[in-house]
């Protein structure tokens, strides 16, 4: 317990703590983020992340976006364990075969409305692997997709602006 | 002269045996061709005497050259630093071979992919349900890694069948393919009696891309990018031991800056990637300040790989014969501080997880994997040296590491926190190795010239979960014609099906982040 304590101490708030532009990048993001959810989603938006086959890149970038670094949560977005509490999917892979179904079926358990986003070169039309025989080359040719977030992986700074834009535009 | 030592050996054994072929294609690269119905036998007689587990099998369709397949099966001799290879032709109009899995269990799944791929049937495997290619989506009959394969064909679908255990008081539990976190896609279907699981079936292949029929005719220079975003966690794992497997066919080697910088950025791979894991274990008994500290240390990482190699996760600088990697004199500086600091923050979270009590309780003799499973399952790399079995390829065969007298981290224990320690010690170790690596650099940066050659070769490095091995075979312009890939993901998710009998179902993600696979290494 007391190193614990030691340590929360020392580290103090390591959101604030990082290089300053990076931090400053992330807080002007982050800040006008938290006002576009506030105002457009009632408070908070929540997402249900679907893996459809990636090389496990993304899904590692979209966890740093949750680290206390980047600390997402604190915008308001909120990565949650089931597509009923969701607003939003976040798909990453370019849609293996075997998670067609799958995929269809976290889509229909997400409540209305809703809006699904691509993440990572490979959902966003299969990228190098868009020739496969194993694969549907995109999420959008199995759901309508409303942002594709480019990048591979996209780092954490990426994701937290490619939905500002996005919230932004809409 | 290794394979006559290794065909003696054979001899002592099987009196009567003459290979068709032995040779030594390269210094560590052992093959044996035998004829079919000596197959089965000699594979038995190397797992035994070697002994390994069957480290790779697979099939070449060379039809359309030779109207045959070809099996390979690799197994590892660690004691002599070689490979053997056992190879044997198969006549196109009788695809069929004498199972290997009636004897030796880690040839299982092999024969499994071996027959849904190309339709060679492994006689008398008792189960020959398709791994990668779900009956659900993908007819019978298409076999995607024949060289005449155009398209799926219209066909008959299935369902999968799960292994059952009935009785009073037993229920399925089935989760997945999407799971609660944000994680790869995968099913678990736990049998429990009461609280403990009594089986765990786990079902794979939801992220299967076809990676291994992609390599086919790309030009060994541009599939290292492939290589890259086969796991990517792995990434770099990945791409040095495809370029391995290049470079040993083109008959170059790698100059030595660029192997001591290889070995500094696979090193900084298995950091951030046991710091990840030592966070989630955290994670998944509650302990979220921990886990949150750990993040933290696996951030810095990144972000110095990044400044590093303008990669996160140390993609697009690997090629076979070189490594893209401007590394300077500043860039050596930053490299030692950000350690410094990683390491002191990573003694601290150790501190903090060793003096936790009820951390400790959760995680000593959870998911125990016992070391005759681990053996005889061929569980390799980290669950493996956690289990009480010596396997290291960084210690076993020559170059840098051996240089730098690399030393070998194994627990007898098996269980969670063996897996857990294994890792705070491998963490240490490679935060050595990095920093007697830099020493080397001369920041010279010579350049080998590739020129395309034609053969065969194995390519293997000790990636942070184990061994990731590619063995290659191309033709006379460096072009692709069978890539065979194997993570250690694919040996081990049998163990965590093991470790897992006996726990209860909360205790399950432990047990799963202590081993850490990987799904899309798995289902390539
Ligand atoms: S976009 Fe790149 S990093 Fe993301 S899943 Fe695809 S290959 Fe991996």
């Amino acid at each position: 317990m007391y190193r614990i304590f030691k340590e929360r101490m020392i580290k103090g708030i390591v959101t604030c703590r990082i290089e300053p532009d990076l931090r400053q990048k992330i807080e002007s993001s982050g800040n006008e983020l938290k006002a576009l959810i506030q105002q457009k989603f009632g408070r908070s938006l929540h997402i249900r992340e679907v893996d459809t086959g990636s090389c496990g890149a993304c899904e590692s970038e979209i966890i740093a976006a949750n680290n206390p670094l980047y600390d997402l949560q604190r915008f308001g977005i909120n990565f949650v364990a089931s597509p009923r509490h969701a607003d939003a999917l976040l798909v990453t892979g370019p849609v293996s075969k075997n998670m067609v179904l799958a995929l269809k079926k976290t889509y229909e358990a997400v409540g209305e409305p809703k809006f699904v986003i691509s993440c990572g070169d490979c959902a966003c039309g299969g990228d190098i692997f868009v020739s496969s025989y194993y694969v549907e080359g995109g999420v959008d040719k199995i759901l309508p997709v409303a942002l594709h977030i480019p990048g591979c992986p996209p780092s954490p700074m990426a994701i937290i602006n490619a939905l500002l834009v996005f919230l932004r535009e809409k | 002269m290794e394979e006559l030592k290794i065909i003696s050996e054979l001899k002592v054994v099987q009196p009567d045996f003459i290979p068709l072929e032995a040779v030594s294609l390269y210094p560590d690269e052992a093959y044996i061709k035998v004829k079919g119905e000596q197959f089965a036998d000699i594979c038995l007689v190397l797992h035994k005497i070697l002994p390994s587990p069957v480290e790779m099998f697979f099939a070449v369709d060379e039809r359309q050259k030779a109207q045959k397949f070809i099996l390979n099966c690799v197994f590892v001799s660690l004691k002599k630093s070689l490979w053997v290879t056992v190879s044997t032709d198969i006549s196109e109009n009788h695809p069929s071979f004498d199972s290997l899995a009636k004897n030796i269990y880690s040839a299982n799944f092999f024969e499994r992919e071996i027959y849904e791929m190309f339709g060679v049937l492994p006689v008398g495997n008792p189960d020959l349900r398709r791994l990668n290619l779900h009956d659900e989506v993908w007819p019978k009959g298409s076999f995607p890694l024949r060289k005449d394969f155009k398209a799926k064909q219209p066909g008959e679908l299935d369902s999968y069948k799960f292994s059952r255990v009935e009785g009073e008081g037993v229920f399925e539990v089935p989760v997945g393919p999407v799971h609660a976190g944000i994680i790869g896609p995968g099913h678990f279907r736990f049998s429990v009696a009461g609280e403990p699981i009594v089986n765990l079936e786990i079902r794979l292949g939801f992220t299967h891309r076809g990676v291994e029929k992609l390599f086919e005719g790309r030009a060994i220079t541009e599939a290292v990018k492939l290589a890259e975003r086969v796991s990517g966690d792995s990434a770099f794992s990945h791409s040095w031991a495809f370029s391995m497997a290049a470079e040993k066919i083109c008959g170059i080697t790698a100059p030595k800056e660029a192997t001591y910088l290889r070995g500094i950025f696979l090193e900084l791979e298995r950091i951030y990637n046991h710091a990840n894991d030592i966070g989630g274990i955290a994670l998944d008994v509650g302990f979220s300040f921990a886990s949150a500290y750990a993040s933290l240390i696996k951030e810095a990482i990144l972000q110095l790989n990044e400044k590093l190699t303008g990669s996160r996760y140390l993609k697009n600088i690997n090629q076979p014969g070189n490594l893209e990697a401007n590394f300077t004199l500043e860039k050596k500086i930053c490299l030692i501080a950000t350690l410094d600091k990683v390491m002191r923050d990573f003694q601290e979270l150790v501190q903090i997880l060793y003096s936790s009590v009820s951390f400790m309780d959760r995680v000593d003799t959870a998911g125990v994997l016992r070391k005759k499973t681990a053996r005889d399952l061929g569980i390799v790399g980290l669950a493996a040296r956690a289990s009480g079995i010596p396997t290291d390829l960084r210690k076993y065969f020559p170059g840098i590491y051996k240089e730098a007298k690399f030393k070998m981290i194994t627990q007898e224990s098996g269980d969670v926190l063996a897996r857990l320690k294994v890792r705070i010690q491998e963490v240490e170790e490679s935060s050595r190795l990095i920093r007697e690596f830099v020493t080397k650099l001369d920041f010279s940066r010579p350049k080998v010239k590739l020129t395309p050659k034609s053969g065969t070769a194995l390519g293997y490095i000790e990636g942070w979960r184990g061994p990731v091995l590619y063995w290659l075979k191309t033709d006379i312009n460096g072009i692709i014609e069978r890539c065979k890939i194997v993570d250690a993901s694919f040996h081990n998710w049998q163990g965590l099906s093991f470790a897992a009998l006996g726990n209860i179902i909360p205790d399950f993600p432990l047990c799963n982040k202590s081993f850490d696979l990987s799904y899309a290494g798995n289902d390539l």
